[in-house]
This record gives C-alpha cells, sequence and structure tokens, in this order.
C-alpha cells in the first residue's frame, strides 16, 4: 500500500492546521470576553450580590483542597530538602529554600491547578448546561447581558478569591514544613520562623500575588467562554469540561515560566 | 380581528457556513392575531424567532417593530425590544438554579420598579393564570415537562409584552397538557394588552385550534400565507400535501 502513507500525513497535517486556527480564534475569543468584561464592568446594572456568592462558593468549594495539599506539599518538601542537604551540612538552609519555593512558586501554581481543575470545570460545566438547556439565551431574550450576569461574577470572584487562597496555602504549607523540620530535623520553630521571613522580600509576595491573579483570569475567561460555546448536550458539556481544565493546566504552567523569566528580568534576583 | 401590520419581515436572508437557511423570508404580523408558523424541523423556524428579538443577526433583510429596523440595532437597544416581545422558549429554558418564583420575579426585578409586595402580588397572579398555584418554591427540575413550559410561558409574558414568540410549545406534549398549553395561549391573547403571537410549530391540528392566519416555510421561503380558513381550503397540492403529510404525523 505505497500511497497510504501520504494520505495519512495528509490527514494529520490537516488535524494540526485546524486546531492551529482553533488556537488562535480560541485567543482571540477570549481576549474579546476579556475587553467585553472590561467595557461591561463599569456599566450599571452591577450584580454585586452575585459576586459575592460566587466568592463563598469558590471558597467553600477549594478550601480544604487547596488546605489539605498545601500541607502534603510542605511536608514533603521540607523532609526531601532535609535529607537531601543532609550530605552537604545543608539542613540550615530548609526554612529559606521552603519560603521561597512556597511563596514564589508552589503556593500560586499548586493553589492555580487545583482551582482550574476545581472551579474552572464547574464553572465550564454549569455555563456549559446553562447555554444548552437556552438559559444563555433567556437571559438575552430577557433584556439583561450574560457577560454581567453570568461572567463578571465569575470572573471578579476568581481573581479575588484566588489570591487569597493562594495566600492561605503559602501559611499552611510553611507551616507544614515547619512541623516535619521541627520534629525530624531538630529545628527550633523560631529559627525556622526567623530563617524564612529574613528570606522573603516584598518583590516575592509581589510575584506571588501576581502570578494567582493572571491564572484567574484566564482561569475564569475560559471556562465561560468555552461554557458559553458548548453545544451537544451532556456530551458536549463534559467534552467543553475536560477541555477546561487540560488548557487551563497547560496554560498555567506554561505562563508560569515565562512570568518568572519576565519577573526576574525586570527584578533580579541576588 | 387582524388589523394593520405590528411587526415585518422582509426578505430576510440567513446561512450558517455553507448551510443556507433563509432565502428571503418575508411575511407581516397584524395586530391582534396569532399567526402559525409551520414547517418541517431544521426548516429554520426558530432562526426566525431568534432574528425577531436579536438574538441572530440577518445576513440580509430588514425587521421593522415600532419604526425600527430590529436586524441593526446593538444589544443596547436591543434591551427595550425584548422587554416588548416575548420568548417562549422550545422547553422553558427557566434558571434551574432558581425557583419557580425567582424565575418569575427576574424580569420584573430587572426592568420594573415594583415593590417586592407588588412583584409576589403579580407573581401569584401569573401562577394562577398558569393552574400552578403554590408552586413558588419549587425547582424547575422537580416540575414535569409541560410546566416548565407553562411557567417559561408565564415568564415570557410578565412584563406584558406587545408581541409573544411561542416556539414550539406543545412539542413533547401529551393531549391533556397540549390541550392545556393551548388554551393558556388563547387566555394569554385575551387579556392583558398583547397586540400579537407568532406560534411556531409543526403541530397542525394544534395550530388550526388557536391561529387566525398560517404561514408555511419551505426552502427557506414563506411558501404561504394566508388565514387559517383560506390554508386549509386551499387548491395548492403543495399545502394541501404539507398538511396532510403533517397532520398525520402530528397525530
Ligand atoms: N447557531 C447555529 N449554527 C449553525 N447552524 C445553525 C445554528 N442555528 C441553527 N442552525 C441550523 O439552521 C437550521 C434551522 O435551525 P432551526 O431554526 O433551529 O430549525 P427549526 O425549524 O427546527 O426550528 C438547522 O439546520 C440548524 O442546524
Ligand atoms: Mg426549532
Amino acid at each position: 500500500m505505497p500511497n497510504r502513507q501520504p494520505r495519512k500525513y495528509d490527514e494529520y497535517f490537516k488535524r494540526l492546521g485546524s486546531q492551529f486556527v482553533g488556537s488562535i480564534q480560541f485567543a482571540g475569543g477570549v481576549f474579546g470576553l476579556g475587553l467585553d468584561c472590561m467595557r461591561e464592568l463599569v456599566r450599571p446594572p452591577f450584580y454585586v450580590y452575585l459576586t459575592i456568592e460566587q466568592m463563598f462558593l469558590i471558597g467553600v468549594r477549594s478550601f480544604l483542597l487547596v488546605a489539605v495539599t498545601a500541607l502534603a506539599t510542605g511536608s514533603v518538601m521540607a523532609l526531601q530538602f532535609g535529607y537531601g542537604l543532609q550530605k552537604f551540612g545543608g539542613q540550615l538552609y530548609v526554612p529559606k529554600l521552603l519560603a521561597l519555593a512556597f511563596v514564589r512558586e508552589m503556593g500560586p501554581v499548586f493553589t492555580s491547578l487545583l482551582v482550574a481543575a476545581r472551579i474552572g470545570s464547574g464553572i465550564t460545566a454549569e455555563v456549559g448546561s446553562m447555554n444548552v438547556t437556552q438559559q444563555i439565551d433567556a437571559i438575552r431574550a430577557l433584556g439583561t447581558n450574560p457577560i454581567k450576569r453570568i461572567v463578571i461574577p465569575r470572573l471578579l470572584a476568581t481573581v479575588i478569591t484566588l489570591p487569597i487562597l493562594t495566600v492561605m496555602a503559602n501559611f499552611i504549607g510553611i507551616f507544614g514544613g515547619m512541623l516535619v523540620t521541627v520534629k525530624e530535623l531538630g529545628q527550633t520553630p523560631d529559627f525556622f520562623f526567623q530563617k524564612a521571613v529574613e528570606a522573603l522580600r516584598v518583590s516575592d509576595f509581589f510575584m506571588g500575588f501576581l502570578k494567582p491573579v493572571v491564572f484567574a483570569i484566564f482561569i475564569a475567561l475560559t471556562a465561560c467562554y468555552r461554557g458559553m460555546r458548548t453545544s451537544g448536550g451532556t456530551k458536549g458539556v463534559g467534552d467543553s469540561t475536560t477541555w477546561v481544565v487540560v488548557t487551563t493546566n497547560i496554560f498555567i504552567m506554561v505562563s508560569d515560566f515565562f512570568l518568572t523569566k519576565l519577573f526576574i528580568l525586570v527584578h533580579p534576583y541576588q | 380581528m387582524s388589523g394593520e401590520t405590528i411587526l415585518s419581515m422582509q426578505g430576510i436572508h440567513k446561512s450558517f457556513g455553507p448551510k443556507k437557511v433563509h432565502q428571503g423570508v418575508s411575511f407581516d404580523l397584524h395586530d391582534g392575531e396569532i399567526l402559525a408558523l409551520f414547517g418541517g424541523s431544521g426548516t429554520g423556524k426558530s432562526v426566525i424567532l431568534r432574528s425577531l428579538i436579536g438574538l441572530e443577526k440577518p445576513d440580509a433583510g430588514i425587521i421593522m417593530f415600532e419604526g425600527r429596523d430590529i436586524a441593526q440595532l446593538g444589544e443596547d437597544d436591543l434591551i427595550d425590544v425584548r422587554k416588548k416581545i416575548g420568548y417562549v422558549f422550545q422547553n422553558g429554558a427557566l434558571f434551574d438554579s432558581m425557583t419557580v418564583e425567582d424565575n418569575l420575579a427576574y424580569p420584573l426585578i430587572e426592568h420594573t420598579d415594583l415593590t417586592n409586595e407588588k412583584i409576589h402580588a403579580r407573581i401569584a397572579e401569573m401562577l394562577d393564570l398558569i393552574g400552578l398555584k403554590g408552586s413558588e418554591k419549587l425547582l424547575p427540575a422537580s416540575l414535569s415537562g409541560g410546566m416548565q413550559k407553562r411557567v417559561g410561558a408565564a415568564r415570557a409574558i410578565i412584563l406584558e409584552p406587545k408581541i409573544i414568540l411561542y416556539d414550539e410549545p406543545t412539542a413533547g406534549l401529551d393531549p391533556f397538557n397540549t390541550h392545556r398549553l393551548l388554551e393558556l395561549m388563547k387566555l394569554i391573547q385575551r387579556t392583558g394588552k398583547k397586540n400579537g403571537a407568532i406560534f411556531v410549530t409543526h403541530d397542525i391540528p394544534s395550530a388550526f385550534q388557536v391561529a387566525d392566519r398560517v404561514a408555511i416555510l419551505y426552502n427557506g421561503k414563506i411558501h404561504a400565507i394566508d388565514t387559517t380558513e383560506n390554508i386549509k381550503a386551499s387548491k395548492d397540492p403543495f399545502v394541501q400535501a404539507f398538511i396532510a403529510g403533517e397532520e398525520t404525523r402530528g397525530l
């Protein structure tokens, strides 16, 4: 079958091409939705209570998940750093390493990944099923605006809640690390905290705060955008949900690298 | 019963990608009438209704309502149109996170300054009209399909729109609920300050019961439009075949 091979490649490139076009369309769509939100944000009516409701939902749905993950991560990192550095007599650096790693990277990234999975999927499923059951159309048909009623409350709530969750994760993670360091490596809590606080600079907190804001905007907009374009009934909702979790996770990982790189350029670590 | 034109669709063209759905749809809605719009499934009936409240933009053509072309209006100007034209979605499209009461209150809260008591009174009145007294606190999921459609109709008319658009209101209903919904449509038409209604359906027997005039959508155009009597008595072989075919399918 000599002419089978080329056809396969043909198909492959066609798929690649359409995926590429799809990504560009998606990026443009999310960007456009962001612009729409900015415009609608400053025009009445304002649905403040809807935003507050969403903040509670996001907080309640993710807090335990974030707390447990942070505690476990902090503890395991303390173990790894502790025994890893033992060979070089570097155990005294554990508090510093842990604090920096958490505030700069682990806190923002892990919390955002968890929220992307938990909240991003939730928003997509909810908005997606509203779309396939014509509830989004109904919002418009009743003379109201889905950007205002659906997108903006979810966007604001995620942008406000995710940094707060990140700060909590930082505390819990470092606390977990401290417990392990005290128990396993025999350092005192006082020493641990002194070293941890010494290591951190204002810029680290700034970065640790900026990242979750960027990720939150992307998670909420992607979830709403994809939700409002969901068709094909229940199966469509499932597909959209999976797609959003995968896409936001990749975005978080990749953009974390570039954000960090950019930050180091602007503000070199000593 | 019918009077002057209150809504007019002229030369509407609409395609989705390569698929030409409308190729010059034109018809008028008269004051006080129920106009039934027949067509097989996928012929673009819903798209017509959606275009009438600006949920869909035609590629060409005009939709005149109160001296303005709906096809040219932006989202902000459409708010006014959407308060005056009520859309009854095929399956109700109720907000499933809200109770029946909150669904019905939604348009009132958004578009009126009514006090809470007045809103409650109005909701009670509507629930009475649709035969669902006392279901204020129920969630849509606990209602049957027929009940959801009736609540959807109540929500669409609670602001007393001038025109009501019904998208397949009887589809999927048993004969009892179909009858009930048709009675509700007649009742709605008699009460309030309604000026007209468009009843999209492929349920021809039902349409004949309530419609003053009938339009048949075929091949992207209005193939025939006339009073219900004239359509029934039409000599046009296509119209006859259509009615006969659809009528047996409807039974
Ligand atoms: N948003 C859309 N995108 C693509 N095609 C659509 C869209 N809306 C409707 N169509 C197509 O237009 C045609 C008419 O749809 P519709 O008005 O829903 O038919 P019906 O007469 O059954 O109500 C169908 O073939 C449908 O696939
Ligand atoms: Mg339809």
